[in-house]
């Protein structure tokens, strides 16, 4: 059992381990050799950890050969190049972080590195975790492994593709108007973005506070259920981190859904979706109703404002999270200044990209006075309205269903020269963020030779039940022994 | 909201200052076009009836935390100012900011 241990899920890879049949040095070494293998390709990482992932390794072995062995210990990981780590840069895929290395580690870090999981790598993303395909990571884009020429979507394309190529066992991701769910299912694997506050923000550098949410990526859906169970619960050093008793939420994957209510909302089978997409997703439903589901259509009205919505309270929020990046502090400083002022300007104006700062411009203006009222205030209240609505559709479904992206992976460059055609990417995602409500992708099947993924979303605190979902409908479709692994 | 939102190069301009982004004359243009775009595509919101409806600032409606007001230890100097561009001694060196 030494081959293709890069191919292994994480609880694949667990139950091995355990039975002393595999080491987690053999098992990270062939992860690293893969990456080795691949990487060149796919570009996934912007900064690979092979000597710590080592010495994590032999650290786990030590504490499985003990009997001390948690469920992540010895399992070889990426995390996005967005979640501090000590030691180690962590870039955002930006210029002006390109040589910051953090005096401490995010809450999701150091909760990974007490279980004992081996980090292989910072994955890449878009500068700040803007984008929806990779090509704004100022160093390099990242390619669908699937197919080379595609996007791996973003902005947790690195960690998605890393995922996806067998470069890792899982990844995290973080989600802000898709980006978890849109790279896993541009790559054909399971990404969830949890209820707003159930994972700590503690060492993930701020996009846009109100929305961010860190979340697994993995093979599949057991998997995603293990590393949400060590990423979740309260943290004092995250004032907006939920108190709750973390269930256990392996306990929730049961292969059955007789009782549960799904609903399917009109408003995100309309215009702009791929036929093919939507066909495959259909199917999908179908499977969920063969699987006991009662499924009903309904009506969400309010979704096609939610783009707007987003790109108004996001890059608002952006605006002033990234008024921190002064040159002072750390990171890149423009040194050819003759003032303070002409410092700070140079500093930014070479330290960010193009989306980068027209996002914070686009932030700016909607926040100026004369313009805060009607951009950002109404913003908030059609938000109210969102959430309002989803709400009211919880009363009736334990979820709804819907595709996760509009379309396959498109084309490295197809859609790089309108941000308005990028940001649209999003619209389907967007909504849970918007109202702070859990989602998960999980593959549903093949378009165009690429992956699709169906979406599910639930109330506040409904993942144990979109877990259950997306398992039993995994267990039922098996898209990983259906389509194999990406041709690689 | 006004109708065809149409931004002048002044009004990027003044933007670009309150942003701190120091920009050539082509990127204020570049920017005027795409930031008129994206604005002209939000003008739909304006036309929502949110009636009484409350802003949502964020999606969990949250108390403000307070934490014990417990001393525990800061970061070591060495690991604060390791990152700090430019150095001197325990100090960061900046431009005058009062002339």
């Amino acid at each position: 059992m030494t081959e293709n241990l890069h191919s292994l899920t994480a609880h694949e890879a667990r139950t091995l381990l355990d039975a002393g049949e595999i080491t987690s040095v053999e098992l990270t070494t062939a992860a690293l050799e893969r990456v080795a293998q691949v990487d060149g390709s796919v570009k996934a990482f912007i900064t690979i950890t092979d000597e710590l992932a080592l010495e994590q390794a032999k650290q786990a072995d030590a504490r499985i050969a003990a009997g001390e062995a948690q469920p992540l210990t010895g399992i070889p990981m990426a995390l996005k190049d967005n979640m501090v780590t000590r030691g180690i840069r962590t870039t955002c895929a930006s210029r002006i972080l390109e040589n910051f290395v953090p005096p401490y580690d995010a809450t999701v870090t150091g909760r990974l590195y007490q279980q004992g999981a081996a980090l292989i790598g910072k994955g890449n993303l878009d500068e700040f975790a803007m984008g929806s395909s990779n090509e704004n990571s100022a160093f390099h884009p990242t390619h669908n492994p699937w197919s080379f020429d595609r996007v791996p979507g973003g902005s947790s394309g690195g960690p998605a593709a890393a995922v996806a190529a067998d470069e890792c066992l899982f990844a995290l991701g973080s989600d802000t108007g898709g980006s978890i769910r849109q790279p896993a299912a541009l790559c054909g694997i399971v990404g969830m973005k949890p209820t707003y506050g159930l994972v700590s923000r503690f060492g993930l550098v701020a996009f846009a506070s109100s929305l961010d949410q860190i979340g697994p990526l993995t093979k599949d859906v057991t998997d995603c259920a293990i590393v949400l169970n060590a990423i979740a619960g309260n943290d004092p050093n995250d004032s907006t981190s939920l108190q709750f008793d973390v269930p256990d939420y392996t306990q929730a994957l049961t292969a059955d859904l007789r009782g549960l209510r799904i609903g399917v909302p009109a408003e995100y089978f309309g215009e702009g979706l791929d036929a093919s997409v939507e066909s495959v997703v259909r199917k999908g439903i179908d499977t969920l109703r063969t699987l006991g589901a009662e499924v009903e259509d309904t009506s969400l009205p309010s979704t096609p404002y939610a783009l707007a919505v987003y790109y108004i309270i996001a890059p608002s929020e952006a605006s002033a999270n990234l008024a921190r990046y002064d040159g002072v502090k750390y990171g890149f400083s423009a040194q050819d200044a003759d003032s303070v002022w002409d410092a700070l300007e140079k500093t930014r104006q070479h330290g960010f990209g193009q989306e980068v700062k027209r996002r914070i411009m686009l932030g700016a203006y909607a926040l100026s006075a004369g313009y805060y009222d009607a951009y950002y205030l109404q913003a908030q209240r059609v938000r109210t309205l969102i959430r309002r609505e989803f709400e009211q559709v919880f009363k009736r479904f334990d979820a709804v269903v819907m595709p996760t992206s509009p379309t396959v992976a498109f084309e490295l460059g197809e859609k790089t020269a309108d941000p308005l055609q990028m940001y649209r990417n999003d619209i389907l995602t967007i909504p849970a963020n918007i109202a702070g409500i859990p989602g998960i992708s999980v593959p549903a099947g093949m378009s165009e030779g690429l992956p699709v993924g169906l979406q599910l979303m639930g109330p506040a605190m409904s993942e144990s039940t979109i877990l259950r979902i997306a398992h039993a409908f995994e267990q039922a479709t098996d898209f990983r022994g259906t389509h194999g692994l990406p041709p690689l | 909201m006004q109708e065809g939102t149409h931004l002048t190069t002044d009004d990027v301009r003044h933007i670009a200052l309150l942003a701190r982004i120091g920009m050539t004359d082509d990127e204020i243009e570049r920017m005027r076009g795409q930031l008129s775009d994206i604005l002209a595509q939000f003008e739909a919101l304006s036309q929502v009836d949110t009636g009484d409806l409350q802003p949502t600032g964020h999606s969990v409606d949250l108390l403000s935390v307070m934490r014990d007001d417990i001393s525990r230890p800061s970061f070591p100097r060495e690991d604060a100012l390791a990152n700090a561009p430019n150095r001197e001694d325990d100090l960061i060196r900046v431009k005058a900011v009062l002339e």
